[in-house]
């Protein structure tokens, strides 16, 4: 027991001792990490923004493609010459055209584009409401309510007077 | 400002029913149509119209002289992006062996990302119908090209004005109906 007693104080110490060692080169390897992870990061984010341009359906982040290669080096060379994300989107757009952007920009060319749904949305709301309209009038375009309804007012009226005062 | 009569009034309206959905119906088509005859994997350039990107890059056959887009100011040239592992290059070589030989336009050749021993012989086996060859070894001047397939072929104006790119092999109907008529009536200018 004595033996093992002895024997337990340096190796909970050497134990001790590495854990440190091994906090301190995590803690180390972490500190100088963070702008480099922040950066990666930032990279990624804006390379599923952009498209490969010869594979066509996928980002940059994704293609295994040559080009998409270089096009990421090319990126990363910006990115740590300080350049922010829009400086290197105007760079590519300048090179490939608004293509390469997975978001089309809103400009007068677009603008179908992006509010076309939301006009045919729109229109769509105003049918709807000039149908819903006309029908809770009773005044359809056939001059009728909606089928097995009793005939408009007018109509019937009509139709009273000249049971009551024409001969058939 | 009489009310419309209710019977020519409904008949406008039995029209509508046909014609609105019969309008739209024709606009969709019509885009659709337009769709299906573009190709979308001709990517139109930004750069027509705009200064050829600078690029200053050693030659491929005399190692240690370079070209710059600045030394070709002046005359109307042809920029074609080629590589010794291109495919497609091989369908336009013949063209481009036609094209030297009529010695109508100088043709500058980007080996683009080849090594440029592989370069050197491919021309060897196949014909040279470059004017002088540059070597963009990294692909860097390609980018600045906005080059994303190989080959493509650049006309370059007097000033240094890019004028048309060619996306994938250069055609016969390519060559006599744009790039020809356009070199020759630059070259008036």
């Amino acid at each position: 027991m004595r033996a093992a007693g002895s024997l337990r104080g340096p190796w909970a110490i050497a134990v001790a001792r590495s854990i440190v060692v091994a906090c301190v080169v995590v803690a180390t390897g972490v500190g100088a990490q963070p702008k480099d992870a922040a950066l990666d990061a930032r990279l990624k984010k804006l390379e599923t923004e952009l498209r490969c341009l010869v594979c066509q359906n996928q980002t940059l982040a994704d293609s295994d493609a040559s080009l998409a290669g270089d096009l990421r080096r090319e990126v990363r060379a910006l990115a740590e010459a300080g350049k922010t994300d829009d400086e290197i989107k105007t760079y590519l757009v300048a090179r490939y055209g608004d293509f390469i952007l997975y978001n089309p920009p809103v400009k007068t060319l677009t603008w179908l584009l992006w509010f076309g749904p939301a006009l045919l949305l729109a229109g769509g709301g105003v049918a709807w409401y000039a149908i819903v309209r006309r029908r809770r009038d009773g005044d359809d375009d056939d001059g009728r309510g909606p089928p097995g309804s009793p005939p408009p007012p007018g109509e019937a009226l009509a139709r009273a007077r000249q049971m009551l005062y024409e001969e058939p | 400002m009489t009310p419309a009569s209710p019977a020519s009034s409904t008949g406008r309206m039995r029209a509508l029913r046909f014609i609105v959905p019969l309008a739209i119906f024709l606009i969709l088509v019509a885009f659709l149509g337009v769709g299906l005859s573009r190709d979308p994997r001709e990517v139109p350039s930004p750069l027509i119209n705009k200064a050829a990107p600078a690029f200053d890059l050693e030659r491929l056959h005399e190692s240690g002289k370079r070209l710059s887009a600045a030394d070709l100011k002046g005359q109307v040239w042809l920029m074609n992006v080629w590589a010794s592992w291109c495919v497609s290059c091989r369908v336009e070589h013949p063209l481009l062996m036609q094209l030297a030989k009529a010695n109508v336009v100088p043709i500058i050749g980007l080996d683009y990302k080849d090594k440029p021993d592989d370069g050197r012989a491919w021309l060897t086996q196949n014909g040279n119908p470059y004017t002088t060859s540059i070597v963009d070894f990294d692909g860097r001047v390609g980018i600045d090209y906005g080059v994303y397939g190989v080959p493509e072929t650049f006309v370059v104006d007097k000033q240094g004005v890019i004028r048309y790119k060619q996306i994938g092999p250069v055609t016969v109907e390519a060559l006599e109906q744009k790039i020809l008529p356009l070199v020759r009536e630059l070259q008036k200018s």
